[in-house]
């Protein structure tokens, strides 16, 4: 039984999409509820498995009992364990979260809307799940192509934000497609394990056409994940696409993407071939820096609050690919833990701009006055994702600066310290003019001659939005100050699975 | 240099054809011609992955009869021989699947040059049904573009949508 | 008995597992739950307020004895870095903040009352409920027992704090709130974090407190000299120029706020970081070896007389006293920076006979605004007529922190003089006497005015009009605290020199 988790994660979403294509058609009331339950198993295994790793090691499972290098491997380490669990969290509290955002945005749509979130879900697992590249590629593919069609179902300008983001998502893929051959005319193998015993066992290490793919790998997985300057699809299709689309999509792609980009770099190529073989640590990490920057400084310039963060995503992708090109631990620890991190985060402060959007009918960040009158839970949970965002202690934002800051010093990489720094700054100016907004009286307010009129309690009334909405938010906030409380459980295995995997820690 | 060019004829084919879908994804403005680019450049890929598995004198990957019937047997005196794993880093420019991993030595050779390698033929027939999804959902979208702004022109999309969100 | 000596009686670390510092710190945080619940029962609420301080206050004391008796208490929670976990260590130092803080939290909590009902102020809860966070905020810095809690802690209070200072919500608010968070948010972001971070590295993954420091001799001069200035200037609570302008800006914060926060909590809290930084982090000894030091005693210097001078030129009495807390803080960072045991201890002390003078003159300047509305210094003649006992205990208020008998504030002042003469300094002697004599010269002419002048322009008959018997008390009890502290200052000193003579 505990062996067969690992494929209930990904059995669960699959088969729920399934259901939802036969049953939902016929009684469409069903579809919420399957969903629900689908995502909820997922969950209840992804748990599971987190603990299986965790007690007994490395889960090796053979789909069909093929061996490595012949069928598909799930190899699953404390990496994608902890991965897994994010996914599926997330996308357990935004699928709760939805119920709400399907009626009212897209309610001729439903059906479609909850076949494509569970393929999504089964897509995002199962990349996390799988040792094989290929296998990535196709599972990368229908991520996307759900994704594509999730946003397209949002607002007008969503199709063609949609559009652009077909256009660089497929050149994203065909890049890593490519890498792929590369690396299979070498190896002779699609296996990651079995890719890394051969590079390193047959001592291919300088050869160009591993390097090429390399290359091609990593320039097609920086496109998918809004890697600066190739961010430009990001904001809009975030921006445009329908609330509950952008809170699955916002909070998990990139930072999948990410994880791809560091089972690639470790588990693929291995931590010595990348840092030590390559010239180009240097160089990549100063791209996240100009990335942290731009992004930050791109953000700042934005009035609407879905674009916004969009911006912000894409500074935040910057911080994790810097971490990781930081070539030591301290700074991939920060990178990976930043992925749960801001998949939190980022999920928070989406589900917060879908309550104000479809409740209180707020897109502009200026048009949000008095909204800690009328919405206060809202308000908080969007407190704590904001002071997340800022790397506030004991938020889970700090300590993933922590561990960045800390890679960074240790690396010699001030650049990218003071970029963290910088941004962190622009965070607190971003989101403390968004609370100054909704924490003031209008500034053009008629009265202000010493003593103030009485308002608050007697002015506004509360209207806050419906429990399915308001619950998500809330727990995504109070898992931001666990997350934060409790790191250290979740470093340690990070520092697990970079050991084994070659990434010793600071010699001390 | 001509030398260059011809031995490796189905890198500059895949490259040519890559550049030419690149080129029509960002230069052009009219969406049908972008995805008309999109379906080229993936093309350009599945190309280059099939020449990669194609052998100068081989044939299908179907072992002939009699291999197979000597094989059986071996495998019953001497089941699962070990797979000695050789790879292929000697293997030369051409393009040319590695060494098979059954190579062993009692039993009748089935030399590995004899056949095309098939991995990569499938790897693209799941890569063009990935690619023909692409493109049914680009179209979709392009669809449901142009019965919102009339128009398949990039810049008169992005003009109409502005106008009409003020 | 009036001339109390530094007691160097040696002191054996003895440290004790108790969970009394973590309940100290939490019983505060607690009770916003029933505050925020009994919101409409104006009475209930504040009877949840007065409770929780009580059980402060009372656990607080519980740990006099042991620390006195030269032992320290620690709790630990969780490992939350490598090597650094939450925890709670309970010493000498620590220990006298947390009283002073939790001592006049009570009293500060009756004023609130008088003040926010005698003005009819609006979201009274939530005034009350962050004021609770902020205190738990306060005992948690005051407990800490490593940086990384210690700056946790220092974080929680400059946000909980937010709303108390914006508490109108209007224009002015506004501007004030901003100052206030980009002065205290950007320092901390851009100076202390990586300071703490690079600290972290140095110190092989350790952060917490030690007598010789735990980052001794693992950095070099230049290094030290740098992580100093990152850390005393990140801890911008202390108000050391030039990173001093978010106090005067904090000043359109209900006067309760001020006094307890911009008089107590807050400001003390920047300087207690900062002693902890010189004592725990770096250690005494090994600063005494860097000759660079000597940066930090002349900044200090710097905002102790240019802080009075523009106290002087204030009009408005708030941002008056709020300068004047400015040059203040710095005597007790002049205290730390001198390294020597007694200034040490006078700088230690100045943490609680400042606490006691300058909440009574920020209450005083309160209940003037209750009673009559009058916010400037300028309007205040003959005001004493009307408010007198008000105006008394300003008197007493504004003598201890001129610093003369028999005010607590002297025995501050004195130890402090004897550091500088100890180690030789002697225009910071200079600095010391300058600076008392512009504190007469700001202080006093506000007494005079009140008891002197008359008001030309009041037709009204001068009757007794005072403030609410809420306002008045508290300000008679810290007028008699800072008396009391002149000739009882035992306890404080016993508190402040544990630390010094280790």
């Amino acid at each position: 039984m505990i062996e067969q988790f690992p494929i209930f994660v990904l059995m669960f979403p699959l088969f729920g999409a399934i259901l939802v294509t036969l049953l939902g058609f016929w009684k469409q009331r069903l579809a919420f509820p399957i969903t629900l339950i689908a995502l909820g198993g997922s969950l209840f295994a992804s748990v599971e498995t987190l603990r299986a790793t965790v007690e007994a090691g490395d889960i090796v499972y053979y789909l069909g009992g093929w061996p490595r290098p012949f069928g598909i491997e799930f190899h699953i380490d404390q990496l994608n364990a902890i991965v897994l669990l994010v996914i599926s969290t997330s996308a357990f509290l935004a699928g709760v979260y939805s119920k709400r955002t399907a009626e009212l945005e897209t309610p001729e749509k439903t059906i479609p809307f909850y076949i494509l979130y569970l393929l999504m879900v089964t897509a995002l697992l199962g990349i996390t799940l799988t040792g094989d590249a290929f296998n990535l590629y196709v599972l990368v593919e229908v991520s996307s192509l759900t994704g594509y069609a999730l946003i397209a179902m949002g607002s007008r300008r969503a199709a063609f934000a949609a559009f652009r983001y077909v256009i660089m998502g497929t050149i994203g893929a065909s890049f890593y497609l490519l890498g792929v051959g590369y690396l299979y005319i070498k190896t002779g193998s699609l296996n990651m394990i079995d890719i890394r015993e051969v590079i390193h066992g047959a001592d291919l290490v300088q050869s160009p056409s591993i390097q090429v793919a390399f290359i091609f790998i990593m320039i097609g997985l920086w496109i998918k994940m809004a890697f600066f300057p190739l961010h430009a699809w990001l904001p809009n299709a975030y921006s445009f696409a329908p609330i509950g689309s952008a809170c699955l999509i916002a909070p998990l792609v990139t930072k999948v993407t990410v994880y791809i980009m560091i089972r690639i770099m470790i588990t693929v190529f291995g931590a010595d071939y990348v840092f030590g073989s390559l010239p180009w640590s240097e160089i990549v990490s100063w791209l996240a820096v100009i990335a942290i920057i731009a992004g930050s400084i791109m953000a700042l310039a934005q009035t609407d609050l879905r674009r916004m963060l969009g911006f912000l995503i894409v500074a935040e992708v910057g911080y994790m690919v810097g971490g990781a090109w930081l070539a030591n631990q301290t700074g991939l620890i920060g990178s990976i833990f930043h992925i749960v991190s801001d998949a939190f985060m980022t999920l928070c402060l989406f589900l917060f701009a879908g309550i104000v959007f479809l409740h209180a009918g707020v897109r502009r960040i200026r048009d949000m006055q008095g909204l800690f009158h009328t919405m206060p839970v809202t308000m908080f949970g969007f407190t704590v994702g904001a002071l997340a965002m800022i790397g506030v202690p004991p938020t889970c934002g700090f300590f993933s600066k922590w561990y960045l800051i800390n890679g960074g010093i240790e690396a010699g990489h001030w650049g990218f310290v003071i970029a963290l720094l910088v941004s962190s700054l622009i965070n607190a100016i971003l989101f403390f003019r968004i609370i100054e907004i909704a924490y003031f009286e209008p500034i053009d307010a008629p009265d202000h001659d010493g003593h103030r009129k009485t308002h608050g309690h007697s002015g506004t009334k509360i209207s806050e939005a419906p429990m399915s909405m308001l619950l998500p938010l809330c727990v995504a906030a109070l898992s931001l100050v666990l997350i934060g409380l409790f790191n250290h459980e979740i470093v340690v295995l990070i520092k697990d699975f970079l050991v084994s995997a070659g990434m010793p820690g600071p010699p001390s | 240099m001509e030398e260059l060019l011809l031995a490796r004829l189905n890198y500059w084919t895949y490259i040519i054809l890559m550049m030419i879908g690149l080129y029509a994804m960002i230069g052009k403005r009219n969406l049908i011609k972008k995805l008309i680019g999109m379906s080229i450049f993936q093309s350009a890929i599945i190309l280059f992955f099939v020449s990669i598995g194609v052998k100068r004198d081989a044939t299908i990957p179907i072992l002939k009869h009699e291999i197979v019937h000597a094989y059986h047997e071996g495998a019953h005196t001497e089941k699962g021989s070990a797979e000695a794993k050789s790879t292929s880093s000697e293997l030369g420019p051409a393009p040319s699947e590695p060494a098979g991993r059954h190579g062993n030595g009692s039993l009748p050779a089935i030399d590995p040059q004899q056949y095309e390698n098939p991995l990569p033929h499938v790897l693209m027939l799941t890569a063009i049904v990935v690619g023909v999804s692409t493109l049914g959902v680009a179209l979709a979208i392009v669809q449901s573009i142009y019965r919102e702004c009339g128009s398949l022109e990039e810049d008169i999309i992005l003009r109409r949508m502005e106008l009409r969100d003020d | 008995m009036f001339l109390p000596e530094c007691p160097g009686h040696p002191v054996e670390m003895d440290s004790i597992q108790s969970t009394i510092p973590l309940l100290a710190c939490f019983v505060s945080l607690a009770a916003v739950v029933p505050i925020v619940l009994s919101s409409r029962h104006p009475n209930l609420r504040e009877a949840w307020t007065f409770l929780a301080g009580l059980v402060k206050l009372s656990l607080v004391m519980t740990l006099v004895p042991d620390v006195l008796a030269g032992k320290v208490i620690e709790y630990t929670l969780w490992e939350i870095l490598p090597g650094v976990p939450i925890q709670f260590r309970v010493d000498g130092l620590g220990l006298m903040f947390a009283l002073v803080a939790s001592f006049l939290w009570i009293l500060t909590s009756l004023y609130s009352i008088g003040y926010m009902r005698g003005l009819n102020e609006h979201a009274q809860t939530r005034f009350f409920a962050f004021f609770a966070v902020a205190l738990c905020a306060t005992l948690g810095v005051a407990f800490s027992a490593n940086l990384l809690t210690l700056y946790l802690f220092y974080e929680v209070l400059s946000l909980s704090t937010y709303p108390l200072v914006t508490h109108h919500q209007d224009k002015e608010a506004r501007i004030g709130g901003r100052t206030y968070l980009i002065y205290l948010m950007g320092t901390s972001i851009l100076f202390a974090l990586p300071a703490l971070i690079y600290a972290y590295i140095k110190s092989g993954g350790v952060m917490d407190f030690s007598t010789g420091g735990f980052l001794a001799d693992r950095v070099g001069p230049t290094e030290a000299t740098i992580l100093l200035i990152l850390l005393v200037y990140g801890f911008a609570k202390g108000g050391l120029m030039p990173f001093h302008s978010w106090l005067p800006s904090a000043m359109v914060a209900p006067t309760p706020v001020s006094a307890l926060l911009h008089a107590v909590a807050v400001v003390k809290v920047g300087v207690f970081c900062i002693l902890r930084v010189f004592t725990g982090v770096f250690g005494i000894s090994f600063l005494s070896g860097i000759q660079l030091i000597d940066i930090v005693i002349w900044l200090a210097a710097l905002t102790i007389l240019i802080g009075s001078l523009i106290a002087w030129s204030q009009d408005n009495l708030k941002r008056r006293l709020a300068f004047s807390t400015i040059s203040q803080l710095s005597y007790i960072i002049l205290g730390a920076a001198l390294l020597n045991d007694r200034a040490l201890t006078g700088g230690i002390l100045h943490i609680g006979t400042h606490a006691f003078g300058k909440i009574t003159l920020f209450f005083c300047a309160g209940a003037i605004l209750v009673a009559t509305g009058k916010k400037n210094v300028s309007e205040l003649d003959g005001i004493g007529h009307r408010m007198p006992f008000t105006m008394f205990a300003f008197l007493m208020g504004s003598l201890s922190i001129i610093g003369l008998p028999p005010f607590g504030g002297l025995w501050s002042k004195w130890f402090l003089i004897l550091g500088a003469l100890d180690s030789g300094r002697f225009v910071i002697v200079l600095v010391l006497m300058a600076s008392s004599l512009l504190n007469i010269a700001y202080l006093l002419p506000i007494v005079v005015r009140a008891f002197f002048k008359t008001d030309s322009s009041e037709e009204t008959d001068s009757g007794l009009h005072e403030a609410p018997l809420a306002c008045v008390i508290p300000l008679m009890v810290t007028a008699m605290g800072s008396m009391a502290l002149f000739f009882f200052p035992n306890l404080l000193l016993d508190l402040a020199s544990l630390l010094a003579t280790k």
